[in-house]
């Protein structure tokens, strides 16, 4: 090759490179493919396994893009923010980030598509979960899946030491005391402790006491002597009876402890049930007992919450096929079959239904919750994150054993002060 | 001949290419140039706007200008920015000198040929093509203060069972140590390609004049290999500045639960993808940038000396 024909070789590539360049710069919807986002929930296994049975119907291909919880919210601010349009369908947890992601102004309104199905039946879902999705009467997703904060605990362990299952916080912290006395390899009690994931599954504890996030008059409600006294007793329960690194445990890690066999009780979601009860992931299958929550000194309040919901993306170019396809996902016949797979959802035609899988213990303290229950598991703020941040520093100093009062007054004061700025915008 | 040539092929195209081959140097340059441009300059400019505003939630809504505000707001936080400051400052000074001391010393172990140093090479190499994600997710699982694997040796030699990352007080230094075991084995592999490069003769006069072995590696052999030594350590200091994926699979955001592992990086990551404050974000990732510029600035003067 000559000198001259390298050259002009040389430029056409160097524009070839910079048109690819270019190119990858633009992109594009497609209106016969719905994009969908969800998380890995047992919703998403039970529900979306059936996702041909709805290509056929409709004539639409679905593609699914599955993540863990925390990538799905870091993705999604990521792509709404640059105003995506290759997501159509997305999971969202409603008391989360409904509405901030309508402040953001990245929810389509389904309002209209919501009312006018008869037969998808928006007025058969629980008025609790339409709420929590409902910003200013309009309709911003729709609810999937509850949850409600149960107590999970040892069959046989509680029968080796001749207990009754625990009614009261101050019974379960006798159990986990004697429990712990007679095993050597048992811890007594095991929660959430990291910070921000620790917040949601003592809010139960915190409301239970009397206690709640915010004070009536809008300022922080948790330097009161009821919270005080409910944050005393879950960090002193961690301390005393969790095990060893509890401050950086979410539900995965103390779920594994638990169906290792090494924790007698455990507060948490029942929507995770199947983790402790499938035989493939837990060595305590057959000895797992639900309880409802046990009561405080002002009764048994633990979290209902709606956990998550689909909603549409404004940027989304297909809105028709993205309804299409939750009309289809959270109809009641899905609804359903997501129950029989272990997940509570909001319609009330399901509640009615008899679901066999379930353990009769389990589905009487979904019952007992579902009525005594509170609607938010955390502050209900816009920015949320920063939120459980400041609520759920005194938990890791309690569990620590450092001063936990210096601790509240400190978050109190934070969180007041938060309060205050959110309350500007 | 050369005008004959010209004159007797003279195609449509050749008048734009006699002008492309008089300025080569830029039309060469441009696809980098737009390159640059486009992804480093605009969002460095774009960040630098953003800092001066209170943007929060999200990047398209109308925000205000607040100026200093947010600069002035980071530099007085006590709680988070200043002790992430020297979490990374610690973090990157003892996690390279580990890994400088032990890279040198290795290096020039496995510098003479012996039986099985080829495959001893290779293995040493291995933490180095690990995916730190999943290098993260495996150490975690050995540190597991219950189950995991390092607790039970522990039992086996009769110590008792540590936190490791999951106790606040020993997570940085546990993953101090993570980071050695991967990054060692790249200051080896840049100090033995400096060290085979080296010319015998010097080594041959300091045996002869009855130098120890340390006297000949102090006084022969370092100096020879400062240029090395220093491009290493540039690498390096670069790299564990901004260590992310290690700290954040293990700790999750926020650096754990008392922010025991929250570096700067770590920081910035919470502020801009958990709490959507991006004025602050951008205001964090420029005090950071500058940072990295000093600290930089300082270790290439220290290598051009060093050349000299």
């Amino acid at each position: 090759m000559s000198v001259r024909n390298r050259r002009v070789w040389l430029l056409g590539a160097s524009i070839a490179t910079g048109a690819m360049v270019l190119a990858g710069c633009s992109g594009g919807g497609d209106d016969d493919t719905i994009y969908v986002s969800v998380a890995n929930h047992p919703w998403t296994d039970a529900v979306l396994a059936n996702v041909d049975e709805f290509e056929a119907e409709s004539g639409l291909t679905v593609e699914v893009t599955s993540y863990t919880e925390d990538q799905l919210s870091q993705q999604l601010n990521v792509r709404l923010n640059a105003n995506a349009d290759d997501i159509d369908v997305m999971m969202v947890r409603p008391l989360q980030e409904i509405r901030t992601f309508d402040r953001n102004g990245w929810l389509a309104d389904l309002t209209e598509q919501a009312a006018g199905d008869q037969e998808w039946d928006w007025s058969d879902f629980q008025e609790g979960p339409r709420d929590s999705v409902t910003v200013d009467e309009r309709v911003l997703g729709v609810p999937l899946a509850t949850e409600r904060e149960v107590l999970y605990y040892r069959t046989d362990l509680l029968e080796e030491a001749g207990l009754e299952v625990p009614e009261t916080l101050e019974e379960l912290e006798e159990a986990a005391r004697t429990i712990q006395e007679q095993n050597d390899d048992v811890f007594g009690f095991v929660s959430r402790g990291a910070r921000a994931a620790a917040v949601t599954q003592f809010s139960s504890f915190l409301y239970s006491y009397g206690a709640d996030w915010e004070a009536e008059d809008g300022s922080s409600g948790i330097g009161t002597p009821e919270a005080r006294e409910a944050y005393t007793f879950y960090t002193d329960m961690l301390r005393n009876y969790g095990p060893p690194g509890v401050t950086n445990m979410s539900w995965p890690e103390a779920m594994g402890i638990f169906t290792q066999g090494r924790a007698a009780f455990y507060t948490e979601a029942d929507s995770l049930y199947t983790n402790a009860t499938d035989p493939s992931n837990s060595t305590v299958s057959d000895t797992v007992g639900f309880a409802p929550f046990p009561a405080g000194p002002a009764g048994s309040h633990p979290t209902n919450v709606p956990s998550w919901a689909l909603s549409v993306p404004e940027s989304s170019t297909n809105h028709e096929g993205a309804w299409e396809f939750i009309r289809w996902a959270t109809n009641q016949e899905n609804t359903l079959l997501a129950q029989e797979n272990g997940v509570i959802g909001a319609r009330a035609s399901a509640w009615e239904a008899e679901v066999p899988d379930i353990p009769e213990d389990l589905a009487e303290a979904q019952r007992t919750s579902a009525e005594v229950g509170v609607g938010y598991s955390h502050p209900v703020v816009l920015n949320v994150s920063r939120a459980r941040d400041i609520v759920g520093e005194p938990i890791v100093t309690g569990i620590e054993g450092g001063d936990i009062e210096a601790a509240l007054d400190t978050a109190d004061q934070a969180f007041t002060e938060f309060l205050a700025e959110e309350n500007e915008d | 001949m050369s005008t004959a040539l010209t004159s007797r092929r003279r195609a449509p195209w050749q008048g734009f290419s006699d002008w492309a081959n008089r300025h080569r140097k830029w039309v060469l340059a441009t696809p980098a140039i737009v390159f640059v441009i486009a992804l480093m300059v605009l969002p460095l400019l774009y960040t630098v706007v953003l800092s001066f505003t209170d943007a929060e939630g999200s990047i398209q809504r109308a925000f205000d200008f607040v100026w200093f505000e947010n600069y002035l707001s980071i530099l007085s936080d006590t709680e988070r920015f200043w002790p992430a400051v020297w979490r990374t400052a610690i973090f990157t000074a003892v996690a390279v000198a580990l890994e400088m001391t032990i890279g040198t010393a290795v290096a020039l172990l496995l510098r003479r040929p012996f039986l099985g140093r080829g495959v001893i090479r290779v293995i040493m190499l291995l933490p180095l093509v690990a995916t730190p994600v999943a290098v993260a997710m495996m150490w975690l699982l050995i540190f597991e203060p219950t189950v995991g694997f390092a607790n039970q040796l522990l039992g086996w030699l009769g110590i008792p069972a540590q936190g490791w990352i999951s106790d606040p007080s020993t997570a940085l230094p546990t993953l101090m140590l993570v980071d050695v075991w991967q990054w060692t084995p790249m200051v080896i592999l840049i100090l033995l390609a400096g060290l085979v490069g080296l010319p015998e003769e010097q080594q041959e006069a300091a045996r002869i004049d009855g130098a120890s072995s340390w006297q000949r590696f102090w006084h022969v052999t370092l100096p020879m290999l400062k240029t090395t030594v220093i491009a290493a350590l540039l690498l390096r200091s670069i790299d564990a500045m901004k260590t992310f994926d290690l700290l954040y699979v293990t700790k999750g955001t926020g650096g754990g639960s008392a922010h025991e592992v929250e570096t700067l990086n770590i920081y910035a990551y919470a502020l801009s993808f958990d709490y959507n404050e991006y004025g602050m974000a951008a205001a964090l990732v420029l005090l950071y940038f500058l940072l990295i510029v000093i600290v930089l600035a300082v270790l290439t003067v220290r290598r051009k000396e060093a050349q000299r």
